[in-house]
């Protein structure tokens, strides 16, 4: 009896925590979206009224949501799939035999991941500086055009893609590292011995054997990425043109510049629901395709 | 001699790499050293003309850096320590401790991680208005306390404390209070380092929540403050670079002497799949 007292003592504090900051809270959202919570309100909540769906008919007429959500999923799938590549041949790369100095490269690979994103975006803002930006001087030694990477609609959010793509890669390089670290070398050997190239010993070695794990890499990668919010807000502030607004940025100047609360949370909830909805096909299609 | 080439290729892609990662921190570094105005050139400068501290001393003389600095590793500390409190215990008794529901109540929480915290933020600020926390640092705090993330890696790694351990201990008299401090805490010890590794370098680099609840720019951490720093001194590129440096080494610092805690955390949080 007083071991089953002393389990809620441990566990208590945290599940209070847990409940009231953040259950509370997110159905409290659900509840907020249907209400016309506004900087009135904030006031005085007498002038609190319930509008049923309104937040979100309303808000699915706004262009400027279609055009967060358009840019939202520009990034996730551009940057997805960039920032997983890239995570996938540095980890091969540190697999291979060949490799020297394996623990510096690792952690100079990684590093990007633990550094503060906005001290790093602030550093990228200059490097992507159309006059005197690192970027466009490599270009110019290429004998490309400078490109005005910030301030160019269709430019803006490539230039976001490729820092998110060099801020995030390392996590999960280390991932897919210690998923090729448990790959069986008597694998590689019989596939040798049957005289498979280096390319076939990854077609049909590594990438069958990897395919759990991308998956997982894949399905929390697409969340993170549906969540853009810092990287447009220090280094172009949702612009040129809108052009880098994302969802959640949207959600940010609805509620907190403009205390439009009630259909700043109905924002929150079409992207919860589509973050679900892509996370859900995503398990599904990796369970169609097999045990995982 | 197709061993060399392969060597050759491996090699200098792996360097190729690391110069994209490094190269833009080492700049920064250096531009952060630089005199006004002089990383605005073409091609840049590479390396400062004549290194000086002028743009750090200019920071925390005239731009509240210590004041930053000091809200950032005040609320950075305050919030890892009392997180650890609350989700190591709650870990334990989620791996080892017996009580009505406890099967139940883990699977919602793990359902729960599904839901992005962001959609939590508007209430939680409305919340915390009411309960007169927003601008200050308990509004930063209290919603890091606790987290369904931590509690997971530290009820995986509990599991593995043998129950015959506990069980002597209780014969011999032990309070479970006691078993916790003296039996559990030392094996757990691992685990605890990884999550107050994790837990530093997440606070510390959080963005979005600070921005929302504070207000006053005394309270403004480093990241929030030189967001709004670089918005005033779009042009001042030198300056920017040293409040990125003061902003970006102390995480990295921790993060090379912990590496180790730190990537075995990421590796174990990363198998919830």
């Amino acid at each position: 009896m007083t071991r089953q007292r002393a389990a809620w003592l441990f566990v208590g504090p945290a599940l209070a925590v847990i409940g009231v900051f953040f259950f509370l809270p997110v159905l409290a959202a659900l509840a907020l979206s249907f209400t016309d919570f506004d900087i009135y309100a904030l006031a005085s909540l007498a002038n609190l009224r319930l509008v049923g769906l309104r937040n979100y008919s309303e808000l699915l007429q706004r262009p400027e949501f279609w055009n967060a959500l358009g840019n939202t999923l520009y990034f996730v799938i551009a940057g997805v799939p960039l920032s997983i590549g890239a995570s996938l041949g540095a980890a091969l790369l540190l697999h291979a035999r060949a490799a020297r100095f394996k623990a510096f490269f690792r952690t100079a690979l990684f590093a990007p991941v633990v550094t503060t994103l906005v001290a790093s975006a602030v550093v990228w803002r200059y490097l992507f500086n159309t006059r005197y930006g690192w970027l466009n001087y490599a270009l110019g030694g290429l004998g490309l055009p400078a490109i005005d990477w910030l301030g160019d609609p269709r430019f803006s959010m490539p230039a976001i893609i490729v820092f998110a793509v060099w801020k995030n890669f390392g996590y999960n390089m280390i991932i897919l590292l210690a998923g090729l670290q448990a790959i069986p070398e008597e694998l590689y050997e019989a596939a040798r011995i049957d005289g498979a190239s280096v390319w076939r010993q990854f077609r049909y070695v590594t990438l069958p054997m990897l395919t759990p794990m991308l998956s997982m890499v894949a399905i929390l990668t697409v969340a993170g990425y549906f969540q853009l919010f810092a990287e447009p807000y220090v280094m172009t502030q949702g612009g040129p043109l809108q052009s880098t607004m994302s969802v959640l940025y949207l959600m940010y100047d609805e509620g907190f510049k403009w205390w439009n609360l009630g259909s700043a949370s109905a924002v929150a909830f079409v992207l919860f629901v589509l973050m679900f909805a892509v996370t859900a096909a995503q398990i599904a299609w990796t369970r169609r395709r097999g045990p995982a | 001699m197709k061993r060399l080439r392969a060597s050759a290729l491996v090699n200098g892609l792996l360097a190729a790499g690391a110069l994209v990662t490094l190269f833009p921190l080492l700049w920064m570094v250096s531009a952060s050293l630089m005199s006004p105005g002089e990383a605005s050139a073409t091609p840049p400068p590479v390396l400062p003309a004549r290194p000086s501290f002028d743009n750090y001393r200019e920071l925390f003389a005239h731009g509240g850096m210590w004041r930053y600095l000091a809200n950032s590793v005040f609320l950075a500390s305050a919030a890892t320590l009392a997180s650890l409190i609350f989700n190591v215990a709650a870990g334990y008794a989620f791996a080892k401790l017996r009580f009505a529901g406890r099967e139940r109540i883990f699977r919602a929480l793990l359902g729960a991680l599904v839901i992005p915290g962001q959609v939590a933020m508007v209430p939680l600020f409305l919340e915390l208005k009411a309960l007169g926390l927003v601008n200050s640092y308990g509004g930063v705090i209290v919603p890091a306390l606790a987290s369904i993330f931590g509690i997971f890696l530290v009820r995986q790694y509990a599991r593995s404390i043998p129950d015959e351990l506990l069980e002597a201990a209780r014969i011999d008299g032990a309070s479970e209070w006691r078993i916790f401090a003296s039996v559990v805490l030392p094996a757990l010890r691992p685990i605890v380092v990884t999550l107050g590794v994790f837990t530093l370098l997440a606070t510390w680099n959080d963005f979005m929540w600070p921005l929302i609840v504070l207000s006053d720019k005394d309270l403004y951490t480093l990241p929030v403050a030189l967001a709004a720093l670089s918005r005033e001194h779009v042009q001042d590129n030198e300056l920017m670079m040293a409040g990125s440096v003061v902003t970006i080494v102390p995480v990295l610092l921790v993060f090379l002497s912990l590496q180790r805690y730190y990537l075995e955390g990421l590796l174990a949080g990363s198998v919830k799949g």
